[in-house]
């Protein structure tokens, strides 16, 4: 066990945990954010993507002792009332069937966005492959990302 | 208008006696389970007052409604309740949807499963808001001394023209309660909805876009512990021995233990297939800490029964292929009369391997079980027959159980098999503790209950003139007997033969969205292309031909046909003028019709040029589900099943060796990604005013017959065995 200061969502945390706890399980077991979804914990789905100083970042192999003094930012911090453009762009197309997975897509498109603020078809599908959607709700997440674009 | 007895679920319209009098009904989980905005809180209202099972009434005119069945992704939480809305003639902005709790008495059937919520629910949601309705109109009948006939409503307003009189829902709620619930009850006729057919946004949307907590896995309780299993490495294997103690100083761990879910005296439902009667539980702080234990555990397995493999069980199957059943399940005429005089014959034999369900959010529960009384609350399309497996495996009454569901994070069948609830709940009865049980993703991929590996052989004759003579279809499925022998083409073909076997094997299998369709309907549709093609004709108007047969002069009983041809032929007339078929676009095109779980489909799909396993750039998609409820949700259910389709006869497979899953993540095991997905799916709908029917499922056989169809066009070979990315023939040319 450790002490380690994140900081998270622009908030100060601390917690006491083993060094090799990843920090997917820090947010979901021990900080009750549980917006970052646990899919598949080798990096594989995308379900767990967070922002570390802006960059989408698979939580589920980030070791909490690897995370020093970056800043973590969860779908919780996304916006403060849940209107960031992507969001939002999420909710007037409608995306989700079961959910579960948006999250992570929500938390991707929105790195995206903020470095490459008009992306081509081709440059939201590479950068959204890492987040699979059993659903199969893609076409919808690509006309999001691209509404959000727009506004 | 439409009067119908209320005898459907007629115990839900039936009030609480104890609430006779104007009942107050307080503790709605979703005041306690999630911050609300000021705006919100301002608008609660003081009083509920519940007029049925289903609907509260607040004084201030909002409504909150229960969404009985189970919410998977197919979006039941929003069209279910809508459809009480539009009877209940309230405004759906002041509606608040709350998931029911387990209650047949009151919900009657509270499953996911089938595509069958909207269908069958439909008749009793619509009784739920009209009766309440009625009962609203009789309170302000009596208050304003005029002829119930004579109110009307409109947006949860009464209101009489005569007197001048007009009143919200909210201030005829109180009253409404002591109103009798009403023997018959007007139903709406559908050219007056105002609510069903229109594009509802997901009741949760917002909730999933700001990552709040929604789900099984996201439950935490105070004093909560974490409990993970180990099953046995592979099929055919049970538990022999383990050195727990090692593992039991490690930070964090509880409890290491070997347990039975089911001990041979529990009565198992059908929702407890698959089961793995004996375990590991490791309990836990938390669960990373688990999952360290659970690394280091090291159990040894002894072999109990044959350890099989892939090749073992294709071996299998194609030796079923060679074997006639020994009574056929569907003869009409004499097929092998007919195929001696054809004067073409086309065979072929296609496969598909095991699937997993790959929910994304893995199997999980929690379960606090005292000697009082037993808490389950998660992901479960079957909570019922896990409540009945329960009270046999606590020991406990029903009446002492209380399960809840939560959102989940996908169902595809996975979830109708409740074990790892039971798994749960032992490991909290032993513990008198409470207990989130979760299982990692390989937990969930290795353990079973998978779609079954399938083969399926067709012959088919057409005389000189390209028609249609013989039909014989042989299939076989693991644990699975694959053939639909009712369905198309019976009843089009004069000689026709379906025979089906099932190969006993110790691989648990169990409904994969759509099952035995998921396979069969790309395999005939295939096969359907192959005969057109031999017969000379287009493909799309070949089907139809045998449309009209079944239409006007059908073979054998039309009762026994498990279809209505003229409803499928009106989905390929659809989609053929939608996507122009027929017009020479330059790119490969395939064509695909089917019918299951009591919706019609038909696709045209367009590729893009290139590329072994070429993109999929445009499909036409035309569905017959009778009324749409929810047009934005259900063209998302429809585009849901296309991409799944096509993703998994193309990317995906489970395969094993000795018994053992050779895949247990998504680092092996290949789902769909975003650069493979199809570029635009453009969904059509049949206006015809029938009763509503299921899309969780239809979407998705068909297109994989369309994508073969068109692969063929791409290629000029045809795709025979799923995975198709492995089954990579060489271009033509």
């Amino acid at each position: 066990m450790a002490s380690f200061t994140l900081n998270i969502n622009g908030k100060k945390q601390e917690v006491d945990v083993d060094p090799s706890t990843p920090v997917l399980w820090v947010l979901r077991d021990h900080l009750n954010l549980v917006g970052t979804k646990f899919g598949c914990g080798i990096a594989q789905c995308g379900a767990c993507t967070v922002h570390l100083d802006g960059t989408a970042t698979r939580s589920c192999m980030l070791t909490v002792s690897m995370v020093g003094n970056s800043q973590i930012t969860t779908i919780e911090g996304l916006s403060e009332e849940g209107d960031h453009p992507v969001q939002k762009a999420w909710l007037e197309v409608d995306v989700p069937q079961c959910g579960y997975c948006q999250a992570g897509q929500i938390m991707t498109a929105s790195a995206l966005l903020e470095k490459n603020p008009n992306p081509t078809d081709e440059e939201i599908e590479m950068a959204m492959n890492g987040n699979i959607c059993r659903c199969g709700t893609y076409t919808r997440i690509k006309k999001a990302v691209k509404l959000a674009a727009k506004s | 208008m439409t009067l119908v007895k209320t005898k459907i679920g007629r115990r839900a319209f039936i009030r609480n006696t104890g609430l006779a009098s104007g009942g107050l009904v307080i503790g709605f989980s979703w005041l306690a389970s999630c911050k609300m905005t000021p705006e919100q809180v301002n608008s609660l209202p003081k009083e509920w007052f519940e007029l049925n099972g289903f609907l509260k009434v607040g004084d201030n005119g909002m409504v909150t409604i229960m969404s009985p069945n189970p919410e998977i992704g197919q979006n039941v939480k929003t069209s279910m309740p809508m459809i009480i809305a539009e009877e209940l003639d309230i405004a759906w902005k002041d509606v608040i949807v709350e998931q029911a709790p387990l209650n047949t008495d009151i919900f009657t059937r509270q499953l996911a499963g089938g595509s069958q919520s909207i269908r069958q629910g439909w008749e009793s949601l619509r009784m739920a808001g009209a009766t309440a309705k009625h009962m609203l109109k009789e309170a302000a009948a009596q208050a304003w001394g005029v002829s119930v006939d004579e109110i009307t409503t409109k947006d949860g307003v009464l209101a009489h023209e005569g007197s001048g009189n007009s009143a919200g829902y909210g201030e005829m709620a109180s009253a409404a309660t002591s109103i009798e619930v009403p023997e018959e009850v007007e139903l709406k006729d559908a050219g007056d909805f105002r609510i069903i057919g229109t594009d509802k946004k997901n009741v949760d949307g917002k909730k999933i876009a700001t990552g709040q907590p929604l789900f099984g896995l996201d439950t935490y309780r105070e004093g909560m512990l974490t409990a993970m299993i180990v099953h046995p490495p592979a099929f055919g294997m049970k538990f022999k021995s383990m050195n727990a103690e090692s593992v039991m100083s490690m930070p964090g761990i509880k409890e290491v233990f070997r347990f039975e879910a089911y001990p041979e005296d529990v009565e198992r439902q059908w929702s407890d297939g698959g089961a793995i009667p004996e375990l590991v539980a490791i309990v836990g702080n938390s669960t990373w800490e688990c999952m360290q234990a659970k690394k280091a555990l090291n159990v040894e397995w002894e072999e109990v029964s044959k350890l099989e493999s892939t090749s073992y069980h294709n071996d299998e199957l194609a030796k079923l292929l060679e074997k006639a059943q020994e009574v056929p399940a569907r003869q009409d005429g004499d097929v092998e009369a007919a195929l001696k005089k054809a004067s073409k014959i086309v065979e072929s034999t296609y496969s598909a391997p095991y699937l997993a369900h790959n929910t994304m959010e893995p199997m999980n529960f929690f379960a606090h079980v005292t000697p009082e009384k037993a808490e389950l609350l998660g992901p479960i399309q079957t909570p019922e027959f896990l409540e009945k497996t329960l009270v046999s495996r606590l020991g406990m009454p029903a009446e002492k159980i209380d399960v809840r569901m939560t959102r989940m994070g996908g169902g595809f069948g996975r979830r109708l098999y409740g074990t790892f609830a039971v798994e749960a709940a032992s490991i909290s009865q032993r513990l008198n503790a409470p207990v989130k049980l979760v299982y990692t993703r390989e937990d969930d991929m290795t353990q079973g209950t998978y779609r079954p590996s399938y083969k399926v052989r067709f012959k088919a004759g057409l005389d000189e003139k390209g028609n249609l003579i013989a039909w014989h279809v042989r299939g076989a499925g693991t644990n699975d007997a694959l053939i639909f022998e009712n369905r198309f083409p019976a009843g089009a073909v004069d000689n026709y033969l379906a025979e089906k076997h099932s190969l006993q094997t110790n691989v648990t299998t169990g409904a994969w969205r759509a099952p035995r369709s998921n396979f069969i309907a790309g395999a005939e549709q295939a096969f359907m292309d192959e005969v057109a093609e031999a017969a000379g004709k287009d493909p799309l108007d070949f089907r139809l031909e045998l449309f009209d047969r079944a239409i006007n002069d059908p073979v054998g009983d039309p009762e026994k046909n498990d279809y209505d041809p003229a409803r499928y032929a009106g989905v390929l007339k659809l989609v053929k003028e939608k996507a122009n078929w027929g017009t020479d676009t330059g790119k490969a095109r395939g064509i695909s019709a089917y019918y299951c779980h009591n919706s019609y489909v038909a696709q045209v799909l367009e590729l893009e040029d290139g590329g072994d396993i070429p993109r999929v750039e445009n499909i036409w998609c035309a569905v017959d589900c009778g009324i749409v409820i929810n047009p934005l949700a259900a063209k998302n259910q429809i585009e849901g099943g296309i991409i799944d389709g096509i993703g998994h006869s193309t990317y995906s497979a489970l395969t094993f060796e000795n018994g053992k899953p050779e895949q247990s993540n998504f680092d092996t095991y290949r789902l769909m990604r975003h650069s493979e997905a199809p570029k635009n799916i453009e969904v059509h709908f049949v206006d015809n005013g029938i009763d509503p029917t299921g899309l969780g499922e239809p979407s998705l056989p068909p297109v994989i017959g369309a994508l073969s169809n068109a692969l063929y066009k791409a290629t000029g070979r045809r795709y025979y065995e799923q995975p198709f990315i492995n089954d990579k023939p060489p271009l033509v040319g």
